[in-house]
């Protein structure tokens, strides 16, 4: 489904991914792991199209988006959350998830009719804040939710929009051990209906949820296979994993 | 609804000026209103847009001189003249956006600013159109019955078009393009991220608010018959500015309150001599620009989250 | 065309340019260190015009009263800076743009209860009044050769200070992160005023110096301004080297534009039409320059962050 073919990317003299050839299949959940400062948050990045590839291909669903604006991807089946909280923060979760329903219902070129007017959408809205666990803090403003419920709003955002492939940034970040099992359950529920690209130092959900893991480190793979392959890979081991599971 | 409320004082209250004999005040009114306008249409494109655009002045003034143009040359049909202005300031904001908009922060603003300055600097120069005079104009435009030459019949019309921009503008935010526009203010990588195409919404914003602006621009030329340069000068950006702050950023009546409160300001300092205060320095109402600085800068300082924190002030549905 | 013209209005965008950097330079430190946008920056250039022409009338010399409006004005900066805007360091622009637009309004006025509305007269000091033959055989005036002497001076001297000297440096460092600038243990505070003082100071130098030829008025800040956030803009902020190249660009082009436009469209519009055109383009000119450089390099030529 997605496609990344030699992928680079510098800022001035330093390299950020470096011919980064990776695939995702339909239907997986395809975890990417590695050190801080691997390139990994640098790659979503590329994939969803707020930084400019300037090498290698991107092809999704068997197009070339390389060079496709980050909104247009969106329209295409491409969501992305991000791993520093990026909500409306002054709206409410309602309407932070009313909004990426809207995106995706149309145009929004419409300057009369109130929008509190489309049920439809707010139904829907509804319907995600459920599935993320945020019904009962529907009407909270976005600021003022704890942590971890930020967190699932800002994977709700991208789950809204209906994508076939969404790529999480880090969604346990900073989250304590509840969170983090709600969140996992979260995406186990997700990899029903989407493809996912998860990004993620939390080595229990990766290995609890993966497919397939591929392993980056300074910006290149170094290794791609199913868990248990790179769990034993000694060149992961060495350059990574050996010290997560020494801990 | 309080907005009928004030819309029918409004509506009485220059029957009752007229009733005292004293239009002087309907007049003044009536600027009011018009500057309510344009300063409405900055707010839709700083307020409710978060756009720092410091060249409003263009679209102001461009639709005064288009209108003040048109009427020397012959043209003084209100039909056609005025909605050629705002068919000019509208594509002007066009231009001006779709380079501005390219570029963010403090660039934005620059930008901005040049381009008014430009459109100044071209028509100052026009000098058959005024230049540095300004242009004077045979008189209101015609409607082709009655006469826009009354004052009581002109305070009618413009409050009539102040009631129908704010309409407009109350159904525009509350529309899914106001929407839009409230989160790329908000958030504007996550607005891109969840895909919507961020610069064309903002750029359709700032031409709605350009063409606004020009609206009010074409009635500012027909309220004194006169069209002054200084109507695209930087400073006429900041005084615009000034009223939306004073008004209240992002709100639907922060346009109409800050001209209120602004002009109203000016009036009472330079008409209305306080005896204690000419005791001290005789002359002080030649020094109104004073008190609105200071009033400005007091505003601006103690602002608790800066102006911007003021966005936030308005509950979203 | 004549050698002689191209010379003349060559020197003229030269000695334009380099007091345009004296404005320029100030307003990009404080834009470049303290994140700050100053739209009273033209305030201080028309209070250091007004100083100038006062001292210079009470010591009866210009070479008297220029030191003092220079120290008067640099004064006055430093107050503001420790007075107001230190408490817009940090915060977002609009704010920082409204309430220095608000002391533009504020400064105007008090000028004018102070000095009256009357345009002031500053008059070219005596012995420079005349022209200078240079080689070649051409005249000019002598008082525009010295404004450039002193541009080209001080213009020298301020590269010196910001690579040379520790302060420099830690104007620099300033410049390009503030945070860490801060980390280093640089007293943030004495730094931050002393850059405002001497950008007040270099504001003067061009107010004194251009003085006596465009008008002391209320206002004169304004208009200069706008054309100091144009080279700044294409400079790139926070860069002394861009603010001097963009000066330089700014003050030529402006300069042989109003010159030659008007023969250039002479060639092949009409007469009424050439009058017209002529000096519209030609202001407009630079603004396009501008947009010409920003589409190009949308962080001007030589940023200094990032």
């Amino acid at each position: 489904m997605l496609e990344l073919r030699g992928v680079s990317k510098r800022f001035g003299g330093v390299v950020a991914t470096d011919d980064v050839t990776l695939e995702v299949t339909r239907g997986e959940v395809h975890a990417l792991i590695g050190p801080n400062g691997a390139g990994k948050t640098t790659l979503i990045g590329q994939i969803a199209g707020v930084l400019a590839t300037e090498s290698g291909r991107i092809i999704f669903n068997g197009a070339d988006i390389t060079r496709q604006p980050a909104h247009a991807r969106v329209a295409a089946g491409l969501a992305r959350s991000y791993q520093i909280t990026s909500i409306f923060r002054r709206f409410s979760v309602l309407d932070n998830l009313a909004l990426a329903v809207q995106a995706r219902s149309g145009t929004s070129f419409h300057f009369w009719r109130p929008v509190l007017a489309e049920r439809a959408l707010f139904d829907q809205a509804r319907a995600i804040a459920g599935e993320i666990g945020l019904s009962t803090r529907i009407d909270a403003v976005a600021a003022t939710l704890a942590h971890g419920e930020q967190r699932a709003l800002e994977v709700g955002l991208a789950l809204a929009t209906q994508p076939q492939l969404v790529l999480l940034d880090e969604p346990m970040a900073g989250m304590g051990p509840e969170d983090s099992q709600a969140m996992i359950a979260l995406i186990a529920k997700m990899r029903e209906r989407v493809t996912v690209l998860l990004v993620e130092h939390d080595m229990d959900a990766v290995f609890r949820l993966a497919n397939r893991i591929s392993v980056l480190v300074n910006g290149r793979v170094i290794a791609t296979g199913a868990p248990a392959q790179i769990r034993a890979d000694p060149e992961v081991r060495r350059a990574y994993l050996g010290e997560e599971l020494a801990a | 609804m309080r907005a009928i409320a004030v819309f029918l004082l409004l509506a009485i209250f220059p029957l009752v000026m007229q009733a005292m004999d004293n239009l002087f005040y309907v007049s003044f009114a009536s600027r009011v209103l018009i500057y309510a306008i344009a300063a409405t249409s900055l707010n839709l494109v700083l307020g409710y847009g978060g756009m720092v655009s410091f060249g409003h002045a263009a679209f102001f003034g461009g639709g005064a001189f288009v209108v003040g143009i048109l009427a020397v040359e012959g043209l003084r049909s209100a039909w056609i003249a005025w909605p050629i202005a705002i068919a000019v300031a509208a594509l002007a904001a066009l231009v001006i956006g779709a380079l501005s908009l390219r570029t963010r922060g403090v660039y934005f603003i620059m930008i901005t600013l040049a381009f008014a300055q430009m459109i100044y600097y071209i028509f100052v120069s026009l000098k058959s159109y005024g230049g540095d005079d300004g242009l004077q104009m045979p008189g209101r435009s015609t409607l082709g019955f009655g006469t826009l030459g009354n004052d009581l019949v002109w305070y009618y019309v413009v409050l009539c078009i102040l009631a129908a921009v704010l309409y407009a503008m109350h159904r525009l935010v509350h529309s899914r393009f106001g929407r839009v526009i409230a989160a790329i203010r908000e958030n504007e990588a996550r607005a891109e991220a969840i895909g919507f195409p961020v610069y064309r919404y903002q750029l359709l914003c700032f031409v709605i608010a350009g063409g606004i602006g020009g609206l009010a621009g074409a009635l500012i030329a027909n309220q004194s018959s006169y069209v002054s340069p200084s109507l695209l000068h930087w400073i006429q950006s900041g005084t615009l500015m000034i009223m939306v702050i004073l008004g209240g950023v992002g709100t639907l009546w922060g346009g109409v309150i800050g001209a209120a409160v602004l002009l109203g300001l000016e009036h009472l300092i330079a008409d209305y001599r306080i005896a204690w205060l000419a005791k001290l320095a005789p002359n002080y109402q030649d020094h109104a620009g004073l008190a609105v600085g200071i009033v400005l800068l007091t505003i601006v300082m103690l602002a608790p989250e800066g102006i911007s924190g003021f966005f936030g002030r308005r509950r979203h549905a | 065309m004549p050698a002689i013209l191209l010379l003349e209005q060559s020197l003229n965008g030269l000695q334009f340019g380099l007091m345009l950097f004296l404005l320029a330079a100030g307003l990009t430190l404080v834009f470049g260190i303290m994140d700050m946008i100053n739209l009273a920056h033209g305030s201080l250039y028309m209070i250091g015009a007004y100083f100038m022409a006062s001292f210079a009338q009470m010591t009866g010399s210009f070479w008297l009263g220029l030191p003092l409006a220079l120290a008067a004005t640099a004064i006055v900066g430093a107050l503001l800076e420790m007075s107001l805007l230190r408490r817009l360091y940090g915060r977002d622009h609009l704010t920082q743009v409204l309430a220095t637009f608000a002391i533009i309004l504020i400064a105007n006025e008090v000028v004018r209860i102070a000095w009256g509305s009357q345009p002031m007269m500053l008059n070219t000091p005596a012995e420079l009044a005349g022209p200078v033959t240079l080689p070649g055989g051409m005249q000019y005036a002598s008082y525009r050769l010295v404004i450039i002497a002193v541009g080209a001076v001080v213009a020298v001297l301020l590269y010196l200070l910001v690579t040379k000297t520790r302060v420099g440096m830690l104007v620099r460092a300033g410049a390009s992160n503030r945070e860490m600038a801060v980390a280093m243990g640089v007293n943030i505070r004495r730094l931050f005023t002393a850059v405002f003082a001497l950008g007040a100071a270099l504001c003067a130098l061009a107010g004194a110096m251009l003085g006596p030829i465009l008008a002391v008025q209320v206002g004169m800040g304004e208009n200069i301004l706008i054309l100091a956030f144009v080279v700044i803009v294409i400079g790139g902020i926070g860069s002394i080297r861009g603010a001097f190249v963009g000066s330089l660009l700014v003050g030529v082009v402006d300069t042989s534009g109003r010159a030659f436009l008007p023969l250039f469209f002479g060639v092949f519009l009409p007469p009424q039409l050439a009058s017209a055109a002529g000096p519209a383009v030609a202001s407009v000119l630079i603004y396009l320059l501008m947009a010409v450089v920003l589409y190009f390099r949308p962080q001007g030529l030589f940023p200094a962050r990032g």
